[in-house]
Order: structure tokens, then C-alpha cells, then sequence
């Protein structure tokens, strides 16, 4: 498995690290409430299918990345930097 | 029919020709008193302890392939009950004894071979953390023994001793773990429950979930409709999909695990061996197969298949704990699907649908508890109550933050339990 790191390139998996899933970028309120806070840190949507992960490039540019990805088939689809991502870029 | 001694020698001796299937390949009917979903380890085990132990027979089992075709025929076959936080502790002890009498319980060969486990230690820190395991095993009433390096060396001379760079300090025995023949455990809760009426039906996927008023009042199927005012879900990696026809949303993420058998050797490996510098464990089949593992490949996975890089460090951190296995050929290898949590403890609980209730989230752990999650989970779909060894894996834990169970410490990670 490979993946497309925007700033290097087609690089093995080996240099990535997994975080989990992108939903970690959306993170609540301090004072957002027990229901919230649960909802980011536990529960997840945890499709048999396309999902959007969050991986670091740690080997590498070490830039943090949003990956999208069939859960099945393992076939990446895209990647973009978690930073545009956030910021409404990507 | 019963299996007996006797009864071998009388099949041997007139061509094998009186043995029956072991369980009916039941069709649906149009209602039950209690639905499972999923026909593997645990869904059978509950099954069949629904009717042994509460008088449930008018039960259906679905499941959408095969019986036993999921992680219980997926997995490394270890049975322990070497557990450190209370919740957990009491309920693999519980388990590990029903274990201890299951074959005559289900009057089924599963093969349940007590060889002892050893997990080996590297560091101060590690002996340390194996000392305080050890004494809360035997708190609460299982079985540990603190080997040294000479002690480890007169059970496992074959490991690497000279390695400098993982030096082994010693190991932590627990005699009663063991392994057990994986299939054999789903055939024979399948036989037990079938022989006590229950519905095993195959090739029956569930499509929806049938809730009225808060109240659960069937499930729609590949096979039609089929009515139960108690359902209960046990899917391992699928519980997402399945809970998500519900309306809800698990603190679940589906993880792949590898696993790998070499061809039969003779007998070399007499335990269940594990490294504690590299996720690797091992044992050997009565076949003579080396089964051994590691970690996750760490991403969310439904593939029932991993990648090279987590093969390649399981292969590595083997050759450097036994170099002896290095010409052993690996004759395949697998993922299984595993329903991690956040903190690597599972669920056993009603949900707020009432009459729907949920066994998931065994992480990688779950051949060893398929008797004693069935036995807890069908004390609670018959009784309402939660049965007490396994009282504490509660779903709403991870909403109020009270009563996780995190044995490794390493925080709401799904993948790092």
C-alpha cells in the first residue's frame, strides 16, 4: 500500500502513521458537553466502504494528512493536507 | 447422538456409516421468541446457553455466510484468563472455568489443551508490570508463576538468550492457558443449541431492524421478515453496519489482524509463547503447524486480508525471539475483522431500543471469551440483569468516562488496544 503525499510524492506506507478517523480535525468546545465529547473520542461512523482517515507523514515532510479511503478494498482515493483541509483549501 | 469412546470404535469398525450432521439447517420461521444475529463464537455460545441455562428454545440464530466462518475460525485458537483491571479480571476467570468444562458440557472434542502460557519479560519495568499482573491473577483465584531467566530457559530453551539487544529477564506463567480447536468450539455450541431447538439458519443476512415505539419487534432479512421481541446483535467487525440499522452509532472501529500457520512440523513449540519487545505470539497445533500473530496493520480495515508491512515485522520479531523457526514455511496467512474499542474492553448491554441488546467489542481477544460472553450475554437477554462477571462492560462507559477498562493504558485509540 502506497500513498500520495501531496508535498513528496508516492511514498510507501511504511513512513506513514495512522491516526484514525478525520473527524479527529473536529474537535469540540471545551465546555461543548459530555455528548460531544463522546462522539469525537468514541463513537464512529465506521463504514464498510469510503471513509476519510487522519495519517501523519512522519517519515517523511512529516505533514499531517486526510486520507480518503475504501475500508474494503484499500484503494486510496485522495489525499489532501489535513492544514487545507481545516482551512477550507481542500 | 452422543459421542463416546465407545461409539468411535463402533463407527470405525462398520465403515463410519452411522454418523449424522450435527445440527439442523434450519428455515426461518415468521416469529421467535429471540433473535441472534451472527452465527459465530459468541452468537452460538448465547444461543445455546439461552436454552441450557434459561429455557430459551423458540431461538434463531442468522447468519448471512456460514456458520463459524467469521473471526471463530480466523484466530490463534489462545484460551487465558491473564487479565489485570477488575471487570475484565473476573469475567476471562469466569470464562477460562467454563472453558475447563466444556467438553463434557457440550460432549463435543474441542480440544481444549491446557499447555500453559508464557509471557516473556525484557526490562525492570517489564518485570515489574508482570509481578503486579501475576498477583492480580492470583486475587482473583487463577493461576501465575514468575519465571526467571533459568526458569524460562528450562520451559523454552529454544528462544534466543544471547540477544543483547532484547535480553530475556524471565516470563510470567499461567498454566491454565492454553489453546483450543477453534472450529470445534462453534460446531459444538452449534450441535448443543441445535439439539435444544434452536433455528441455526445460514445464507441469512439481516437488512433492517424493526423498531416501533422504542420497542424492537423484528428484523428484516435476505429471507424474508422475522418477528422477536428480543434481538440481540453479535457481529464482531460488522457491528457498525448492523447497530447503524438501529439508529446508532458504536465507540467501535474495524481493524484487520493477520494471522499465520507454517506447514506441520514436529512437536517443538510445547506453550503459548509471547515477546514482550514485538507484538508476537505463537504456538503449535496439534497438526503441527506454527500458528502465530501480531499487531493490527493499525488502519480501518474490512478487508479479511492485511499488507506485507505488518507480516514483515510479525516475521521479524519471531526470528529474533526463536531463530529456529527461520526455515519453517508459512503455508498461509489471514486477517479477521476486529471490533476494536477505545479502551480495548468489550460491551455486553442493553441499548435504549428496549429489547435490542449488543455483545461486541472484543477487540482481538475473543476466542477466549466465547463461553463466558455467551453464558453473560444470554443471562442478560433472558433475564434483563446484567450477569455479574461481566457487570462492567457497560456501553455507556465511554460517555460518562466512568469504569473504562483500559489494560494498556494508551488512551481513546481505537487501534492501540
Amino acid at each position: 500500500m502506497r500513498l500520495e503525499c501531496p508535498i513528496c510524492g508516492s511514498r510507501d506506507r511504511r513512513e506513514f502513521y495512522y491516526q484514525g478517523d478525520a473527524v479527529m480535525l473536529a474537535r469540540p468546545a471545551e465546555d461543548a458537553g459530555a455528548d460531544a465529547w463522546d462522539s469525537y473520542l468514541h463513537l464512529r461512523d465506521n463504514p464498510a466502504g469510503e471513509t476519510r482517515d487522519l495519517w501523519q507523514h512522519e517519515a517523511g515532510c512529516g505533514a499531517w494528512l486526510v486520507v480518503t479511503r475504501n475500508t474494503v478494498t484499500h484503494a486510496v482515493s485522495r489525499v489532501a493536507l489535513a492544514a487545507d483541509v481545516k482551512g477550507g483549501k481542500a | 447422538m452422543r459421542f463416546s469412546g465407545w461409539r468411535v470404535l463402533r463407527e470405525g469398525l462398520t465403515g463410519n456409516k452411522g454418523w449424522a450432521p450435527h445440527w439442523r439447517d434450519a428455515e426461518p420461521k415468521a416469529e421467535y421468541d429471540a433473535i441472534i444475529i451472527g452465527g459465530g463464537g459468541h452468537g452460538l455460545s448465547t444461543a445455546y446457553y439461552l436454552a441450557k441455562e434459561h429455557g430459551l428454545t423458540n431461538v434463531a440464530v442468522l447468519e448471512k455466510g456460514y456458520l463459524g466462518g467469521g473471526n471463530v475460525g480466523r484466530n490463534t485458537t489462545i484460551v487465558r484468563a491473564n487479565y489485570f483491571l477488575q471487570g475484565n479480571s473476573e469475567f476471562y476467570s469466569h470464562s477460562l472455568k467454563l472453558w475447563e468444562g466444556l467438553e463434557e458440557d457440550l460432549n463435543y472434542n474441542v480440544m481444549h489443551s491446557q499447555r500453559g502460557l508464557i509471557n516473556l519479560f525484557h526490562s525492570d519495568g517489564q518485570r515489574d508490570a508482570f509481578v503486579r499482573r501475576g498477583n492480580s491473577m492470583i486475587n482473583q483465584g487463577d493461576d501465575a508463576v514468575l519465571l526467571d531467566r533459568i526458569g524460562v530457559r528450562k520451559h523454552l530453551p529454544y528462544l534466543d538468550f544471547d540477544n543483547v539487544r532484547f535480553p530475556i529477564y524471565g516470563g510470567l506463567l499461567h498454566p491454565r492457558g492454553g489453546t483450543a480447536r477453534h472450529d470445534a468450539v462453534a460446531w459444538g455450541y452449534a450441535r448443543g443449541a441445535s439439539d435444544r431447538g434452536v433455528d441455526l439458519i445460514q445464507q441469512c443476512e439481516v437488512t433492517g431492524i424493526d423498531v416501533e415505539n422504542g420497542q424492537v419487534r423484528g428484523v428484516q432479512t435476505t429471507r424474508g421478515a422475522i418477528r422477536a421481541k428480543k434481538v440481540g446483535i453479535v457481529v464482531a467487525g460488522r457491528s457498525g453496519q448492523v447497530a447503524a440499522m438501529a439508529g446508532m452509532r458504536l465507540p467501535i472501529e474495524s481493524h484487520v489482524l493477520q494471522a499465520f500457520v507454517t506447514e506441520g512440523l514436529k512437536p517443538c513449540i510445547d506453550h503459548v509463547v509471547s515477546f514482550g519487545m514485538g507484538h508476537f505470539y505463537i504456538s503449535q497445533s496439534d497438526k503441527g503447524g506454527l500458528v502465530f500473530g501480531g499487531d493490527l496493520d493499525f488502519y480501518a480495515s474490512y478487508a479479511s486480508r492485511g499488507n506485507l508491512p505488518m507480516a514483515e515485522h510479525v516475521m521479524e520479531a519471531g526470528m529474533t525471539l526463536m531463530p529456529m523457526i527461520g526455515k519453517a514455511k508459512v503455508l498461509r496467512s489471514w486477517g479477521g475483522i476486529m471490533d476494536m474499542t477505545p479502551d480495548g474492553s468489550p460491551i455486553i448491554d442493553k441499548t435504549d431500543t428496549k429489547g435490542l441488546f449488543i455483545d461486541c467489542g472484543w477487540c482481538y481477544g475473543g476466542f477466549k471469551a466465547v463461553p463466558g460472553s455467551g453464558f453473560s450475554f444470554a443471562h442478560l437477554m433472558a433475564t434483563g440483569n446484567h450477569h455479574a462477571p461481566a457487570a462492567k462492560f457497560r456501553l455507556d462507559r465511554f460517555r460518562t468516562a466512568v469504569g473504562l477498562m483500559d489494560e494498556e493504558g494508551t488512551g481513546s485509540q481505537h487501534n492501540l488496544h
